[in-house]
């Protein structure tokens, strides 16, 4: 009993974390069709944002939750005004310039910190679930990702920013003719997407340590979870995750995490297969 | 001069260079001078797979490096398991084309879109990345060959003639056959292209629906192209694992993939010579980079400055935004337009515009 609360734990904490950086990757491609794959590198920054802030003295709550989103949001509306603007519609294109931007962001950390783990100790201490222990900082992560996706359901559909941002994706030059002017609201879209990567980053940063190249572990998943998703931001993130997110924690328990994400990538490739638009393109299709 | 002569003198010019410097440079450059241009070579190789499928067929893989790095722990497998090179230089090849064509079957009969696709070569890279890093422990062998992890697989026999298994290559031979290797891929690739199957692959590429409603099924020539470029890529792979006699994990790398992109879009899609140069002009490069590289030099500069990713990432973008079809279209291009207008002044004098 103790064993499979333990293992609905951590499936939760997988399908979580899955949501948590998947989120801002979906909310860039969902509404302005543009893969980032400097993704992982946002998750990165994100990571480094929050541990050198805790060093020179902020709280760690701070520094995750309100320091690495805004310092990574910055950096993509940056990101957005120098390279995406000149290639909307170019979606190869796009894709190409953002692995040139990971690899330079790869190499700028490079330089700067050293090719070396930097951590921080997850705070919380631990808990006890019967015969077995885990860590409370799992517990966090799980309404982190909660409370995020909510937040971001609660801005789609009740406030006059989310509905800018509906109308947009649904056809921009209507919304153009009606008074808003789409590139301010792509750049704040990449911005916001960036900024919820960075704290994704910032959060996960005490369980995984932080490297330069740490977006690579990031990147695969977070992909293959928009792409099982489909087009709808919300419901495909959570369904996405949540399918994935089981097999690959399942996979890991019965044999290794190396297994689990081959299980994850096998199983995204079939869903694929089956559903080329994606979970989404055929289920809770009127979802956020 | 027409399109057709100017055909001719660019196959003519590819050969006698190409020619000219497999046979000279052994005799004229020193050993180490040698070892190193057959990598390029090698890699070369790689890059025209990817212009294959990529500039011809359409295809965006972000995964070349998936294909080649199979193609090298194949033959490395294979090689200690039987100890002659024949049959593990042809797996080396069958393999990664199988895979490919695995792959290519969920990719193209699934019909997702080329950003998809992208999406899930990479991804299938970075796990395959992944597995082969986990494999550290004795327990991971296949026959005799153990599969080393992240440390790589050391030591691995080099190719002999067919059946032949005391005549092993020697660092020169390799040369020739790298060098000898990339010359026929290059004709290989311009026949197959000169044929209907290469004509319909770049139909299909400009136009998938028009293509399909002509009769031909788009899903299959894909997949066909694809399977080509893997096993392109493997041969690669393989010819780079006696280069080197090691393999290890990072070939599958995103570094890897990214590389290979980075050549083809600095060369140009669309031209096969323009992927070759792309190729030995970035790998030149990035060892020019890694040589400058100062000893113990601690100030940010110097450290940018050998830092090969940073640098290919900045080529990269600024491709991708300033010169996106690649050097030699672009070079073809300001050649062409200078022409016309030469040819539109000298006949501006004597008779009215003439359509070209």
């Amino acid at each position: 009993m103790d064993l499979v609360a333990l293992l609905a734990i951590q499936v939760l904490y997988a399908v979580a974390s899955l949501a948590l950086i998947s989120v801002g990757l979906a909310i860039i491609f969902g509404m302005m069709r543009v893969i980032n794959l400097a993704h992982g590198e946002f998750l990165m920054l994100g990571g480094y944002a929050a541990i050198v802030a805790t060093s020179h003295g902020i709280s760690i709550w701070v520094a995750m939750l309100v320091v690495a989103p805004i310092v990574v949001g910055l950096i993509g509306i940056i990101v957005e005004r120098a390279i995406i603007r000149f290639l909307y519609g170019r979606m190869i294109d796009t894709m190409l310039a953002t692995w040139g931007l990971s690899l330079f962001l790869v190499g700028l950390t490079t330089a700067i910190f050293g090719n070396t783990t930097v951590g921080i100790s997850a705070p919380l201490g631990s808990i006890q679930i019967g015969a077995y222990r885990t860590s409370a900082y799992t517990l966090f992560v799980i309404a982190i990702a909660i409370a995020v996706l909510g937040a971001i359901f609660a801005v789609m559909r009740w406030t006059r920013l989310g509905l800018i941002a509906r109308g947009t994706m649904q056809n921009a030059d209507m919304a153009a003719a009606l008074g808003v002017n789409p590139p301010r609201v792509y750049a704040v879209t990449f911005g916001v997407g960036a900024a919820l990567s960075g704290l994704a980053g910032a959060v996960l940063a005490p369980v995984s340590g932080v490297f330069p190249t740490i977006g690579v572990a990031y990147v695969a998943k977070s992909f293959i979870t928009v792409i099982g998703g489909g087009a709808a931001i919300l419901s495909g993130t959570v369904s996405a995750s949540a399918l994935f997110g089981t097999i690959n924690q399942i996979a890991t328990f019965v044999t290794t995490p190396v297994f689990g994400e081959v299980a994850l990538l096998a199983a995204a490739i079939v869903l694929i297969r089956l559903l080329p638009q994606g979970i989404t393109g055929r289920f809770f299709r009127r979802g956020l | 001069m027409n399109g057709r002569s100017l055909n001719i003198l660019g196959l003519v010019l590819v050969s006698v260079t190409g020619l000219a410097f497999m046979l000279l440079t052994p005799q004229l450059a020193e050993l180490d001078t040698v070892l190193d241009l057959t990598v390029y070579m090698i890699m070369a190789v790689l890059a025209l797979s990817l212009a294959l499928i990529w500039g011809f067929g359409g295809i965006l893989c972000f995964g070349q490096s998936a294909f080649f790095g199979l193609g090298a722990y194949t033959y490395a497998i294979a090689m200690f398991n039987i100890g002659e090179s024949t049959l593990p230089f042809l797996l080396a090849i069958i393999l990664p084309a199988a895979f490919a064509a695995l792959l290519g079957y969920f990719m193209f009969y699934g019909r997702i879109s080329d950003v998809y696709l992208g999406v899930i070569t990479l991804t299938v890279t970075l796990i395959l990345f992944n597995s082969v890093n986990s494999t550290a422990g004795p327990e991971f062998h296949i026959g005799t060959a153990r599969l080393g992890g992240f440390n790589g697989i050391p030591g691995i026999p080099p190719l002999n003639w067919p059946f032949n298994k005391t005549a092993a290559i020697d660092l020169e031979g390799m040369f020739y056959l790298a060098t000898g290797s990339l010359l026929a891929t290059y004709f290989g690739l311009r026949l197959l292209l000169a044929s209907q199957f290469g004509r319909i692959i770049v139909g299909i590429r400009e136009n998938e629906r028009r293509a399909e409603l002509l009769g031909y099924d788009p899903r299959a020539y894909k997949l066909a192209t694809f399977t080509i470029g893997g096993a392109l890529a493997g041969f690669a792979g393989c010819l780079f694992a006696n280069w080197g006699n090691f393999v290890s994990p990072t070939i599958f790398g995103l570094a890897q993939s990214a590389q290979i992109i980075i050549w083809v879009i600095v060369g140009g899609r669309g031209t096969l010579i323009g992927p070759v140069i792309g190729c030995i002009g970035i790998q030149w490069l990035s060892a020019a980079l890694g040589a400058n590289q100062p000893s113990g030099g601690s100030d940010l500069w110097s450290k940018i400055f050998a830092n090969a990713p940073l640098i290919l990432g900045v080529i990269l973008i600024a491709f991708v935004l300033l010169v996106p079809k690649g050097l030699v279209p672009t070079l073809g291009d300001i050649g062409l337009s200078l022409v016309r207008r030469r040819r539109a002044r000298e006949q501006r004098g004597f008779e009215p515009q003439q359509a070209e």
